[in-house]
C-alpha cells in the first residue's frame, strides 16, 4: 500500500511515499541511494544487508519499509560525522578487519548495536552477537579484534557511543 | 629526445614511435615480453611503462593493472611495489585495476599470481620510470645523474636540497618521453623501503563508509533490472511456457531469445514479481548420480590416468612391502559462496559496449562479450569496480553475457544481480573427487612407497614433496564432461583434496610405525625451506612430541604451493555428545619469499584458514543428478564466528627468494591439519570430508562398539 512513512534517516528526518511493502534494503539501494548495505542472500541468513532500526540491528532485505515509520534507521554511511569516522570504522581500518569488503557495513552496524546495548562485551557475547554475519574471506578474528579495542578505548574514555 | 649519451647508446630506431598527440615514446629494447601463463600468450604484458603507469601533473601516481581487487589486497601490495621502484610514497599512489580500455592485458586474477608474475613486470616499469625521470631531471638541474637523490617524488640535487625538480613537473601528466634502453636493475631486500612494510590497505576508508562500490551499486540512465527465468535443475528441458501473468505485472518487459527467457522492470522487485509470475513446466532427466555415489562415478569415468611423477620399480616395492597402509579418500563439491553474487551491468550505446561486472577475468570477458554480440573487441570495454569476494568462482562470466544480451536486445543498460539460489545453482563448484593412496615406509621411517592416484580434483597439490625410492602419482581427468553440472577453480585447485589426503596418509603411516607425525615428516621432506617451516610451527605451537593418538588433539600438515612453503599445526576437540569438532587455535608458518605487505599476508593465511574450515567440516553440496539441493545459507553452513580459532601467522624471513604465491597456500593445509588433529583426539581417522558433527558422533559410535 502506498503511503508517506516519516522516519530519521542517518540523522536527517526524512517523508518517502512508498509502497510500504517493499523491502527497506531496496529503498535504501534505489529509492534513497545509499547502496551501503548489501544484498546476499535475501532472506536473512548472511545479514551483509544490515541496518539499525533505532538501536536494534535487523535485516533490512526482509523488513518491510512501513516497518520504519515513526522510527530511527541508522545505515553505515551514517557512521562517520562530521568528516570523523566512527571508533569502529577507525578500529576495522587499523585492525585490517576486512578483505572484500562487502559484507563490512553489516559487520559495522552489527558491532554498533552491540557496544550499544554492551559496551564492554566478553568474547562470548562478541560472538554470539555477530554469529549471524557471514564473512566468507574469513576476517573474523580481526573484527573481534577490532571491536575488543574500540571497547577498551570506551573504558578508557568513559563513554559508549 | 635524451641528451644523455648513456641513454642514447643501444638505442634502436625500429621500436621508436611516433605518436598522435606529438609525443614520442620509446618502447623499451631487448626484453622479453612476459606472460601471465604460457597458455594465454595473447595476454603478454606490454614492454612500454607507459602501460604501467602515469604521472600527473601534481605528482599522483595513476598505476594500471589487469587484476582485480577482490579482497586479498593486491590494490595495496601492487601500489607499494611501484611506489619502491619509482620513488614514490605509497599515499600518492591511486590504481586503475581490471579496466580493459585503460590496463595493461591481463589473462585474470587466479593462482597466487599477481604478486608474483605481475609485481616484477609492475617494479620494472616503475624502475625504468625513475630511470628516464633522472635522466630528465638530470638535464633539467644540469648535473649529472649521479649527484641526484629521488625522495617521495621529489628528485633533488645531493648536498643542496633546495635545487630540485618534482616528478609532477618533469612527467606533467604526459607519458613519459624518453628514451630508455638500459636494463633496470630492481631494488634489493637491502635497499627496501616500502616493500615489506605492513601499509595500510588503500581500500580501507571506502569499505568501512560504504562508498566502495562494487557492480550492483552502480546505476545508469534508463537502467533496467532484469531476471531471468532458471530451469529446475541442470538438463531440464523446457515442455511449456506461459508469460501471460507476467506481461501483466505494470512495467515488467518480457524478451524471449534463442533460449533466454527474462523480464526486465526499472525495479527490482518488479522484475522479480514478473519472474515469479512466469508458469513453465520442464521435463527432468533421470537421476544419474548423487552426493552419495559420485565418488564410484568418478573413478569408473575417470579414464586413463595422467602420470605426474614416476620413479623406481613401485610394483616391486608394493611386492617387498611389509606393512602396506592403504586409503580411499572422498570430498564432495563445495561451493564458492562469495558474500557477493554474480552482478553485471551492460550498456550498449553507439557501438560500443561497456560492462561493469564482478569478475576476476575482466580481459576473457571483453573477448566472450564481443563474439557473443559480433563486436571488435576494442568496441567493449569491461571495468571491474571492488570484487566481493571471487576465490576462483568469477571467472566463468555467464551473469556478463546474459547482461550484454539483454541490453542489445533492449537498447537499455541493464543489470543482472544473480539471486543467492542462482549463485549456486550456477556455481562451478569445487568438483568432488577420490583419493587412492598406497604406501609403505621401512622400520626406520622412510619412505619406501608412494603409489596415488587421484580422480576428479586435478593434480595440484598431488606432486610429491617427500622423498620415496619407489613412487607414482597419476591424475585422472578433472574435466567438466565428468561432473553432473560445472566445476572450476576454487582456492587452489584440487590441493585441498591431494594435500588433505596426503597428509592423511603420512599420519597413518607415521601412527602404523608408531612414531612422531612430525618427526617423520622431518625425516621424508625433500625442501629444506619445508622442513623450516615445520620446525617453526612446531616450536611456535608448543609440538609435544610422540605418536598419535595422544588424546591431546594436536595435528600437523604441511605443502608447498605457489612457489610458498607452509606449515601449519592445530589443536582441537571433539565433543563427544554431539560431535562437533571444536578448533581452538591454529598456527601458520610460511616461507613465502620476500612478503611485499606482511599484514595483509598475514591476512589472507588466516582468511584461507578460516575458509578452510568449511570444506574441512561442514561444506559439502548436496545433489541429485542435476538438481542442486542446497541453494542458500540455511542449509549450506560456512564458516561463522563460533567456528574459529585463534590463528597465528608466522612469516619466516626469506629475502633471497622472490616474492611467492600468498592468497592460497594456507588453505590447502586446512583439511588435513584438522584430521590429523581429530585422528590425535580421538583416535578415529576421516576419510571423508566435511567431517560433520553427525559424521563424527556416527564414527564414534562405531569405535566403541568395536
Amino acid at each position: 500500500m502506498m503511503r508517506a512513512l516519516t522516519f530519521r534517516l542517518n540523522g536527517a528526518e526524512r517523508t518517502l511515499e512508498v509502497d510500504d511493502a517493499r523491502s527497506l534494503l531496496v529503498v535504501l539501494r534505489d529509492d534513497l541511494g545509499l547502496t551501503g548495505a548489501k544484498y546476499g542472500c535475501g532472506v536473512g541468513y548472511c545479514a551483509v544487508c544490515t541496518v539499525l532500526l533505532d538501536d536494534a540491528p535487523i535485516r533490512s532485505c526482509v523488513t518491510p519499509v512501513g516497518a520504519i515509520d515513526g522510527h530511527t534507521v541508522t545505515t553505515v554511511e551514517g557512521l562517520a560525522s562530521g568528516g570523523v569516522l566512527h571508533p569502529l570504522q577507525q578500529a576495522f581500518i587499523d585492525h585490517g578487519a576486512f578483505q572484500c569488503g562487502y559484507c563490512t557495513s553489516g559487520m559495522l552496524l552489527g558491532a554498533v548495536a552491540l557496544l550499544r546495548s554492551t559496551p564492554h562485551p566478553t568474547r562470548e557475547q562478541m560472538v554470539q552477537a555477530l554469529d549471524g554475519h557471514l564473512c566468507r574471506c574469513g576476517a573474523h578474528q580481526r573484527i573481534l579484534a577490532a571491536i575488543e579495542s574500540v571497547a577498551a578505548q570506551g573504558a578508557a574514555a568513559g563513554e559508549a557511543r | 629526445m635524451s641528451d644523455d649519451p648513456g641513454e642514447r647508446a643501444g638505442f634502436d630506431r625500429r621500436r621508436f614511435l611516433l605518436l598522435a598527440g606529438g609525443g614520442v615514446v620509446v618502447a623499451l629494447v631487448g626484453l622479453g615480453a612476459r606472460f601471465a601463463l604460457k597458455r594465454d600468450r595473447e595476454f603478454a604484458y606490454p614492454e612500454d611503462l607507459n602501460a604501467y603507469l602515469r604521472i600527473g601533473k601534481d605528482g599522483r601516481v595513476t598505476v594500471f593493472s589487469g587484476k582485480i581487487e577482490m579482497g586479498q589486497g593486491v590494490m595495496t601490495s601492487l601500489a607499494q611495489m611501484l611506489a619502491e621502484e619509482l620513488g614514490v610514497a605509497v599515499a600518492s599512489v591511486d590504481l586503475v585495476m581490471g579496466d580493459t580500455k585503460e590496463c595493461p592485458p591481463d589473462a585474470g586474477t587466479f593462482g597466487s599470481l599477481t604478486t608474483r608474475v605481475f609485481g616484477p613486470a609492475l617494479r620494472e616499469a616503475g624502475a625504468k620510470a625513475r630511470s628516464a625521470l633522472l635522466g630528465l631531471a638530470a638535464k633539467r638541474l644540469g648535473v649529472p645523474r649521479t649527484a641526484l637523490a629521488v625522495d617521495d617524488g621529489v628528485v633533488s640535487v645531493i648536498g643542496s636540497p633546495a635545487r630540485r625538480v618534482t616528478y609532477g613537473d618533469l612527467a606533467g601528466g604526459a607519458k613519459i618521453l624518453r628514451v630508455v634502453d638500459r636494463r633496470v636493475t630492481l631494488r634489493t631486500a637491502k635497499e627496501f623501503t616500502v616493500i615489506g612494510q605492513s601499509v595500510e590497505r588503500l581500500d580501507g576508508p571506502a569499505k568501512v563508509t560504504g562508498a566502495a562500490k562494487y557492480t550492483g551499486d552502480l546505476r545508469r540512465p534508463g537502467m533496467l533490472y532484469a531476471r531471468l527465468l532458471r530451469p529446475p535443475m541442470h538438463g531440464a528441458m523446457m515442455v511449456s511456457l506461459d508469460t501471460s501473468a507476467a506481461e501483466r505485472v505494470p512495467g515488467a518487459r518480457i524478451v524471449q531469445h534463442q533460449g533466454l527467457i527474462a523480464v526486465l522492470h526499472a525495479d527490482p522487485q518488479g522484475a522479480e514479481a514478473a519472474v515469479r509470475a512466469i508458469r513453465s513446466s520442464w521435463s527432468e532427466p533421470a537421476t544419474t548420480v548423487d552426493s552419495e555415489s559420485i565418488f564410484d562415478h568418478l573413478v569408473a569415468v575417470g579414464g586413463e590416468p595422467n602420470e605426474i611423477a614416476r620413479h623406481g620399480d613401485v610394483e616391486a616395492a608394493k611386492a617387498r612391502a611389509p606393512h602396506l597402509v592403504k586409503s580411499v579418500f572422498h570430498k564432495g563439491y563445495v561451493a564458492h559462496a562469495p558474500m557477493e553474487p554474480h552482478t553485471a551491468l551492460a550498456e550498449i550505446k553507439d557501438g560500443h559496449a561497456t560492462i561493469w561486472a564482478s569478475t576476476q577475468t575482466p580481459f576473457p570477458t571483453r573477448d566472450r562479450v564481443a563474439k557473443m554480440l559480433g563486436m571488435r573487441r576494442d568496441a567493449v570495454r569491461v571495468i571491474t569496480p571492488f570484487v566481493g569476494g571471487g576465490f576462483g568462482g568469477k571467472s566463468a562470466g555467464q551473469q556478463v553475457l546474459e547482461a550484454a544480451r539483454l541490453a542489445q536486445l533492449t537498447g537499455h543498460p541493464v543489470m543482472v544481480e544473480w539471486t543467492r539460489d542462482e549463485e549456486f545453482f550456477y556455481d562451478t563448484f569445487d568438483p568432488a573427487a577420490v583419493v587412492e593412496v598406497a604406501s609403505a615406509a621401512d622400520p626406520s621411517g622412510r619412505l619406501a612407497l608412494w603409489d596415488y592416484a587421484v580422480f576428479g580434483a586435478g593434480p595440484r597439490g598431488a606432486e610429491p614433496i617427500y622423498a620415496s625410492p619407489a613412487q607414482r602419482i597419476v591424475s585422472a581427468s578433472s574435466g567438466p564432461e565428468i561432473h553432473p553440472f560445472a566445476v572450476g577453480p576454487w582456492r587452489a585447485p584440487g590441493a585441498n583434496m591431494n594435500v588433505w589426503a596426503r597428509e592423511s596418509q603420512i599420519d597413518l603411516m607415521a601412527a602404523a610405525l608408531g612414531q612422531d607425525p612430525l618427526e617423520f615428516r622431518l625425516r621424508n621432506v625433500v625442501e629444506p625451506r619445508l622442513r623450516r617451516a615445520l620446525e617453526a610451527v612446531a616450536t611456535a605451537f608448543g609440538w609435544q612430541s610422540g605418536p598419535a593418538p595422544s588424546r591431546r588433539g594436536q595435528g600437523i600438515a604441511c605443502n608447498i604451493d605457489a612457489g610458498t612453503c607452509v606449515a601449519t599445526a592445530a589443536a582441537v576437540r571433539v565433543d563427544a555428545a554431539t560431535g562437533r569438532v571444536i578448533v581452538d587455535r591454529i598456527v601458520c608458518a610460511q616461507d613465502m619469499g620476500i612478503v611485499v605487505n606482511p599484514e595483509g599476508a598475514k591476512m589472507q593465511i588466516e582468511g584461507g584458514l578460516t575458509m578452510g574450515l568449511g570444506y574441512t567440516l561442514a561444506e559439502e553440496l548436496h545433489f541429485r543428478g542435476g538438481d542442486i539441493l542446497d541453494r542458500n545459507f540455511g542449509t549450506y553452513q560456512i564458516p561463522r564466528f563460533s567456528w574459529v580459532p585463534r590463528i597465528e601467522a608466522i612469516l619466516l624471513r626469506n629475502d633471497a627468494l622472490a616474492p611467492q604465491g600468498g592468497g592460497e597456500p594456507a588453505i590447502t593445509t586446512t583439511g588435513a591439519v584438522v584430521a590429523n588433529a581429530v585422528f590425535d583426539a580421538i583416535g578415529v581417522r576421516f576419510y571423508r570430508l566435511p567431517m560433520t558433527a553427525v559424521r563424527v558422533k556416527d564414527a564414534l559410535a562405531a569405535a566403541t562398539k568395536a
